[in-house]
């Protein structure tokens, strides 16, 4: 019974992969297969959505791990292997995107938008402390010292 | 027929919006009290027609009524009672339907529990509300339609994406959306203040209670989401910048903002046109967000182009409600008048350092998710905008908030002094120090930025702590009775500030210990993780409703004793046919033990692919976000939000 279920649930299962399929091999040596966990961490699953190769189910990115690897095992440095990849994918396969002339807005945004932002604040600070605090107008002047005259007469 | 009903409903309620918004509005502003007078039953009605119209819906659902191309196209006869029912509001029509429900009922709740409001700004409100709801039902009735009929019509449907299928996402959708809709409660209260030129304490006081219950639903449906992708997608992960996750996360940090700018207009009379701003941002990264999920424009581009009509739509009322409102608030802001002044080191400076950081994440969350298809569109260059970017730029934000957050509450209003209050913490400085050093050296060292993260929390928990035992005077006599007696809403900001040191320690543990074990494991074989011994001991064949299964049993044992045995499945839906896999987590005080079955070799079905994780403090986040929603209800029960708060304006 076990075993008949099992072949059904495998038939039903058709093509479909999760992340660690049996014939996907490790780099044997830990130090590489770390480095090669680190290089796939940034690299974009290109049939999902903001998923990173290793952590998505679908064939595709389990095909991009084995290049990954190879290209590791072949002496590649990390940034050999980035770039291998952006060559066949372009930037989109980076999560990270590139620090260039036309990310540079989108990197700088949250100093940018904090500079405003305190520019405003101190802005608006000030016009309320000038407005709250504007020195006495010569009528307004007059009027106290009459008043204070009022006041010693009696 | 029930169908038809539903649909005739919706139309009704449709109607009786655009009467409570039009006469009512004409009304106070000419003084008719007989318009006025249309509002309240005008409320009441549409909550009652559009409850009887997704009553409709769900009924539809659970007979399994295939005539209807909604339930035809997203439900199944063989699927749980529970997920026909969630089914309704688990797909496009269904949700925003359920988006007027919600709308309608908060609507039916100022009408009733806000009588005691001055009588035109109450019926301004309300007409508010109506244009928003207007704005809805017109976007069901014309592009929309949750009850069209298909002819001739399917004998069984095509069922619900198996990832919905699950207890924490039936529930994520409704609490998501009780947050979203909250928060235009809120916008109708600044719009109407806009148009009656004034806001005051009591107008704060209004808001508060709104914007809170809006943020603890916001803060639940967000953390369900992410449990849900914890234990669902199977590699442990909680967080993704998904854009569909930031859609959500924008209004939730502008709301968080809102929550503590309302404090200062109630407490300070002060920074009011700021406060009406944020009310305005809130709702419309609500309606921005709700919409950007439901026309698809992030997934891509052209699922926007696909269905040119809904597209339309979105933008037109998007620019009408958010244009709108901005409009009018360039035209009135200047009428409220600022309040107390205050020196540049006080407990309103603070918390406009808090609103700074929290507007400007929220900006950069939204230009980081937008991006892309800004890019795509004026280029036609693709490029990703992941994780990395966000939780860089994300981060270095989160820095400064959480160092300030700390001294905030001991700030006094108008003039603070820094160096007294740091003086106060000196103390609790070399406590997280200590305390962040022990943990860092016990965890065996790591990343310079988990020491950060960690001493965040640290400072945070350990300055939280400070601030409420210098309030509630611990050390001296009757405590007790201080504490139990403390106002209900510094309370709830205690359990508030505490929550998110506490989820923070945990964010920084499981993102920099996390530990893996990827391998084939044949019966027997034995892997160990973070001094777990894991063994696989059988796997067996499950039938359920409408998936089968394989399930592995799996032993744990620590230090040679057995903990649990935890039993993880891999299942393949059939309508939709598709794979989920079912983690299996032994949640501990110190970390999750996470357990994935994966694929077996195709001959003998004897090798089994495992994945196994160890998340560190895992809980202590989920715990800390409970805790957080906690400190929200306990703060909404404050008196002064019960009790006479609207008299003194009548």
């Amino acid at each position: 019974m076990n075993k008949i279920m099992i072949v059904i649930f495998w038939l039903l299962m058709g093509t479909s992969a999760f992340a660690v399929g049996v014939d996907e091999k490790r780099l044997s040596d830990p130090a590489e297969e770390a480095r090669a966990q680190e290089i796939m961490k940034q690299l974009r699953c290109l049939v999902c959505q903001n998923q990173s190769i290793v952590d998505s189910d679908a064939g595709l990115a389990k095909d991009i791990r084995i290049i990954v690897r190879e290209r590791i095992l072949a002496g590649d440095t990390d940034q050999q292997v980035l770039t291998f990849m952006t060559e066949r994918y372009g930037d989109w396969v980076l999560l990270k995107p590139p620090f260039d002339g036309a990310t540079i807005i989108l990197w700088l945004s949250p100093l940018l938008l904090l500079g405003v932002g305190f520019i405003i604040i101190i802005r608006n600070q000030r016009n309320r402390k000038m407005a709250t605090s504007a020195p006495l107008s010569d009528e307004e002047q007059k009027r106290i010292a009459q008043l204070l005259n009022e006041n010693g007469d009696n | 027929m029930i169908a038809e009903l539903g649909h005739f409903a919706l139309i009704l309620a449709c109607s009786l919006s655009v009467i409570q918004g039009v006469f009512p509005l004409y009304g106070s502003i000419n003084g008719n009290g007989r318009m006025m007078g249309i509002s309240l039953p005008a409320a009441y009605g549409q909550f009652l027609f559009v409850s009887f119209a997704f009553a409709a819906l769900m009924y539809s659902f659970i007979v399994s009524d295939f005539s209807v191309a909604n339930v035809a196209t997203n439900s199944h006869t063989l699927k749980p009672m529970l997920y026909k029912v969630s089914a309704t509001w688990g797909n496009h029509e269904g949700s925003i339907l359920f988006w007027a429900l919600i709308l309608a009922l908060f609507g039916a709740m100022v009408a009733f529990f806000g009588r005691n409001l001055p009588r035109k700004f109450h019926v301004t409100v309300l007409s508010v509300q109506a244009f928003v709801g207007l704005g809805f039902y017109l976007f069901l009735l014309l592009t929309s339609n949750p009850f069209e009929r298909i002819f001739p019509f399917p004998n069984e449907g095509n069922g619900l994406n198996p990832l919905l299928q699950d207890p924490g996402l039936a529930f994520h959708p409704p609490l998501l959306y009780l947050g979203y809709v909250g928060l235009s409660v809120t916008f109708s209260f600044a719009v109407a203040a806009l148009i009656e030129g004034r806001v005051d304490a009591a107008w704060a006081r209004w808001v508060r209670p709104w914007t809170l219950l809006a943020w603890c639903f916001l803060t639940t449906g967000l953390t369900l989401g992410s449990w849900w992708a914890y234990y669902e997608l199977g590699w442990g992960g909680w967080w993704f910048w998904d854009p569909v996750e930031n859609a959500a996360f924008m209004p939730w940090l502008v709301a968080t903002g809102l929550l503590h700018s309302a404090i200062v207009v109630e407490k300070r009379d002060t920074l009011k046109a700021w406060t009406i701003l944020l009310a305005i941002i809130a709702f419309s990264f609500s309606l921005l967000g709700t919409f950007i999920v439901r026309s698809g424009v992030l997934t891509s581009v052209h699922a926007f182009a696909t269905d040119p009509e809904r597209g339309v739509f979105i933008l037109l009322f998007l620019f009408l409600v958010i244009g709108g409102s901005l409009f009018l608030f360039a035209l009135r802001a200047d009428k409220l008048q600022p309040g107390g002044l205050f020196a540049p080191i006080s407990r309103e400076s603070m918390l406009i350092i808090n609103n700074l950081l929290l507007s400007v994440s929220a900006l950069v969350v939204m230009f980081g998710t937008l991006y892309p298809l800004l890019r795509d569109a004026l280029t036609g260059e693709k490029i990703t905008v992941g994780p990395p970017f966000f939780n860089m730029a994300f981060g270095s934000l989160m820095i400064p908030l959480i160092i300030v957050m700390a001294l905030g509450p001991m700030a006094n209003w108008k003039r603070a002094d820094l160096m007294g209050i740091l003086s106060r913490l000196k103390f609790m400085m070399v406590v997280s120090l200590v305390a962040t050093l022990a943990f860092y050296y016990m965890a065996g060292g790591g990343a310079i930025m988990a020491a950060v993260w960690l001493g965040l929390g640290m400072w945070l928990l350990f300055s939280t702590l400070y601030e409420w035992s210098e309030r509630i005077k611990l050390f001296k006599g009757g405590a007790l009775k201080r504490i139990l007696r403390q106002p209900r809403a510094s309370m709830g900001m205690t359990f508030g500030h505490l929550g998110l040191a506490i989820a923070v320690l945990g964010m920084a543990a499981t993102s920099y210990w996390d530990s893996e074990y990827q391998g084939i494991m044949g019966y027997g074989d034995k892997a160990t993780i973070a001094g777990y011994e894991v063994t696989l001991n059988s796997t067996d064949g499950i039938i359920g409703p409408n998936y089968t299964a394989v399930r592995a049993s799996f032993d744990v044992n620590k230090d040679g004793q057995k903990v649990t045995t935890l039993e993880p499945e891999a299942r393949v839906y059939m309508t939709p046919p598709m794979p989920t896999t079912e983690a299996a987590i032994l949640s501990t005080f110190l970390g999750d033990l996470f357990v994935v079955i994966g694929e077996a070799n195709s001959e003998n079905y004897d090798l089994w692919a495992v994945r196994l994780y160890f998340k560190p403090l895992q809980a202590w986040l989920w715990t800390g976000v409970a805790i957080m929603v906690l400190g929200g209800f306990i703060s909404l029960s404050d008196r002064r939000f019960r009790t006479g708060t609207i008299k003194g304006k009548k």
